[in-house]
């Protein structure tokens, strides 16, 4: 059920579509079906998506995919690439400033992630050189100040407060001190507050007008509903936002609240936050986002690559394994020359839905074709024994390889590092998805 | 309580309002009927599976009482929608033969976890009923401290050790005082966390096995806390929580803002886990106990 929708279907959907020749109407409209039912499975607001579709639909019965010959590809493709342009442009920066200090102000509803998010921003501005003072401007939830108080000495970070003050005073006082300290970022942390409470709307509006911020972002929860779009556009008339923040990308939430948010309010999307600490922070990639909402990864890709690169028993045997967790550097090594062919490891595992979350896992395992040639040099170095049991693999043993290769001794013990630390990952794997991934079929190895 | 329940709700009913009364406004029953009242539907967060569902059997009834006009199908429609979230349920929350009954509460991050917590101690205070509130969240900064600074205005108790313990141990001890004091009620905070990660996930049911052991029975109820913004993800929430440890029932939040929470009928359909109480504020007054005929008829109204 949870990554299940357009995947599957799709995939039913291609079967059908594939062969058939060319697109009809009727095709189309069954693909888009699918299409709409994964987009409001994944939270994309209703009306967001009826438009759409509606533009997909005209897209799709243009002669460019008439004349295609696997039309039921196309329709995926011009599915994914509308939905990245819908999603913008990465534009993971918040904008510079030229008269230090200025505010950059937190917004959103209640718990949606401001007070974290602060304090990750913080971090990330001060990495790239900044000086950021985080200012606590939550006087209604109680701790709050005291929550930010505390993530800022974990972070580093300075944090100005003055206890439960209007907040339009402690925005200009934390100006003040900023402009002491020399610090050129304010990032001020607003309480939680529902769109449609008229006196705390307010209370944002006078600070926008008194403190004229740099940014003003409004904070969202990845889980939104499709409430999602009222909120934006609520907070957005009123404060006019320079960019969104998409937090608890961590869960399994498939995340169409991004694009309601980004069809009404047609802000930046600037960070996804996935994680509580302080670096799950990262920037936000509209292609990938695609993927995630669609629930399919890149599944199109993934079909046409895997067909025609991997061998299906060869496959079969490899899952097998893997869920065994009998792997060997045997498989290791066939599985990195199918690899090869397909692209890198992360962006194989992103395509596959469930896993796109582990895939982030294998970026420090990806190789280049130059590893990639020494890492086969290395293995075919090895005797059959020592790929099948590399516990047996002693000094010497990584001494003769080496120089079997022609490679030093710690890039044999780099590679055996690597491929203990991927069966770890698999070991994960197989106990998140215990069952889930069984009636997927599809693990391209 | 209806009155206030439904001032809660208002907003809520507010949106419902305007569409139901174009909807049942219309004459016949017709497919655009059916689309019009799943566009409602599922903009209500209830979900394309449990929505369809609905409108199957909404259809089966109203064919089957020969009913053609909208106005007559709205009261069906009701009927359809309390029976859904009504369907083996006991709305009142449990209580111990002997106390103290146990709460432990659970949810994602910032769902409203804590202040549930701090109205339904004022809630039961007011009752005359002693309370105990136990800092089961030692993880996010200054979570000890928002249940304390509640504690105090609601007149409830707070047993905590400090922010990086062990939550498990929190509990053993609030268990033990709230037997020891001979308190009527604890309530178990505990922190925020994904439904997804299996390592805080162990952590639930280690503090419920603690529960089990030094009360010697499960919590009375183990509550999840959903946000009404909450999408589809809600389902997976309910779901894999339900895995860790029998979930007895929901908390609703935020229904004081325009989302309508339509995901506990799904999550009832689904899961077959009741809602329990809503959070209509952020004061300590603002928590009900959950009614179906007044949730759904707040929203038909
Ligand atoms: N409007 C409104 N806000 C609420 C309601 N319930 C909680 N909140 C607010 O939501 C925010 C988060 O509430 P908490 O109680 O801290 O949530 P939590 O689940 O304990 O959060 P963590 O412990 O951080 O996971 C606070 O600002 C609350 O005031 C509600 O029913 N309506
Ligand atoms: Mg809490």
């Amino acid at each position: 059920m949870l990554f299940s929708g357009l995947s599957e279907k799709l995939q039913e959907t291609f079967r059908k579509l594939r062969g058939k020749g060319k697109l009809s109407e009727k095709d189309v409209d069954s693909a888009l079906r699918e299409v709409r039912l994964a987009l409001l499975e994944a939270d994309v607001n209703y009306k967001v998506v009826k438009n759409f579709t509606a533009s997909l639909k005209e897209r799709s019965l243009g002669a460019e995919v008439l004349k295609s010959l696997t039309p039921g590809q196309q329709v995926v493709k011009i599915v994914h690439e509308e939905l990245v342009k819908l999603m913008g442009e990465s534009q993971s920066k918040i904008s510079s400033v030229d008269n230090p200090p200025r505010i950059v102000m937190m917004v959103g509803l209640q718990g949606s992630g401001k007070t974290t998010t602060a304090a990750k921003l913080a971090v990330l501005l001060k990495k790239n050189g900044h000086r950021p003072l985080l200012a606590a401007g939550d006087i209604y939830r109680p701790a709050a100040i005291k929550q930010l108080e505390i993530l800022g000495s974990e972070a580093e970070v300075p944090v100005f407060s003055i206890g439960k003050e209007d907040p339009v005073k402690i925005a200009a006082l934390a100006l003040k001190e900023a402009g002491k300290e020399g610090n050129d970022y304010v990032i001020f942390d607003t309480a939680g507050r529902l769109h449609i409470d008229e006196e705390l709307m307010d209370e944002l509006g006078k600070l926008k007008k008194e403190t004229n911020p740099l940014e003003i972002l409004l904070v969202v929860d990845a889980m939104t509903g499709q409430d999602a779009v009222n909120v934006a556009q609520s907070f957005h008339e009123r404060l006019g936002l320079t960019g969104v923040i998409l937090t608890k990308l961590d869960g399994d939430t498939r995340g169409g609240a991004a694009l309601s948010v980004r069809a009404v309010t047609n802000c930046p999307i600037k960070f996804i936050g996935t994680g509580e600490k302080f670096n799950a922070f990262e920037p936000f990639y509209p292609d990938r986002m695609a993927s995630r909402i669609l629930g399919m990864g890149d599944v199109l890709t993934l079909i046409e690559k895997a067909q025609t690169v991997v061998d299906e028993k060869k496959r079969q045997d490899l899952e097998k394994k893997l869920r065994s967790q009998t792997l060997t550097l045997e498989d290791f090594l066939e599985q990195l020359q199918q690899v090869k062919k397909m692209g890198p490891l992360e962006d194989l595992l992103g395509m596959i839905p469930g896993l796109n979350k582990v895939g982030n896992q294998f970026k420090n395992l990806s190789l280049d074709d130059k590893q990639f040639l020494q890492t086969e040099a290395i293995i075919k170095s090895m005797t059959r024994d020592e790929r099948l049991r590399p516990e047996i693999i002693n000094s010497s043993r990584r001494r003769r390889i080496s120089l079997g290769s022609g490679t030093s001794v710690q890039d044999v013990n780099r590679l055996l590092k690597q491929f203990e630390q991927m069966k770890k990952i698999l070991k994960q794997i197989n106990a998140m998805d215990k069952g889930k991934l069984k009636n997927r079929g599809m693990f391209p190895f | 309580m209806l009155e206030k329940f439904k001032k809660g709700l208002s907003k809520t009913r507010d949106v419902f309002k305007n569409q139901f009364d174009i909807l049942f406004g219309g004459s016949e029953i017709d497919d655009l009927f059916f689309d019009e009242l799943e566009e409602i539907l599922v903009s209500a967060d209830v979900g394309m599976e449990t929505t369809t569902k609905i409108i199957q059997s909404l259809d089966k009834r109203l064919q089957a009482k020969k009913i053609r006009e909208r106005a007559a199908a709205r009261e069906v429609l009701k009927e359809l929608m309390v029976e859904l979230l009504e369907k083996d349920q006991k709305t009142s929350l449990a209580a111990a033969q002997t106390p103290p009954t146990v709460f432990l509460i659970l949810g994602v991050n910032g769902v409203g976890k804590t202040t549930a917590i701090a109205k339904m101690a004022y809630r039961f205070s007011q009752e005359g009923k002693k309370v105990l509130l136990a800092a089961g969240d030692t993880f996010r900064a200054a979570a000890i401290d928002q249940l304390e600074e509640w504690s105090g205005s609601v007149g409830a108790g707070v047993i905590k050790h400090h922010e990086g313990g062990d939550p498990s141990a929190v509990i053993f001890d609030a268990v033990n005082a709230a037997v020891a004091r001979g308190v009527d009620i604890l309530i178990c905070d505990t922190a925020g966390r994904l439904h997804t990660k299996a390592n805080l996930l162990e952590e639930i049911k280690k503090i419920s096995r603690v529960i089990q052991k030094s009360l010697g029975t499960e919590p009375h109820e183990t509550l999840l806390v959903l946000d009404a913004t909450t999408g589809q993800n809600g389902i997976s929430q309910a779901k894999l929580f339900q895995e860790v440890v029998p979930i007895s029932g929901l908390i609703l939040t935020k229904l004081d803002g325009t989302a309508r929470g339509g995901i506990v009928l799904a999550i009832k359909d689904i899961t077959g886990i009741p809602l329990k109480l809503i959070g209509v504020g952020e004061k300590k007054e603002d928590i009900q106990i959950f009614d179906a005929r007044e949730f759904v008829e707040a929203l038909l109204a």
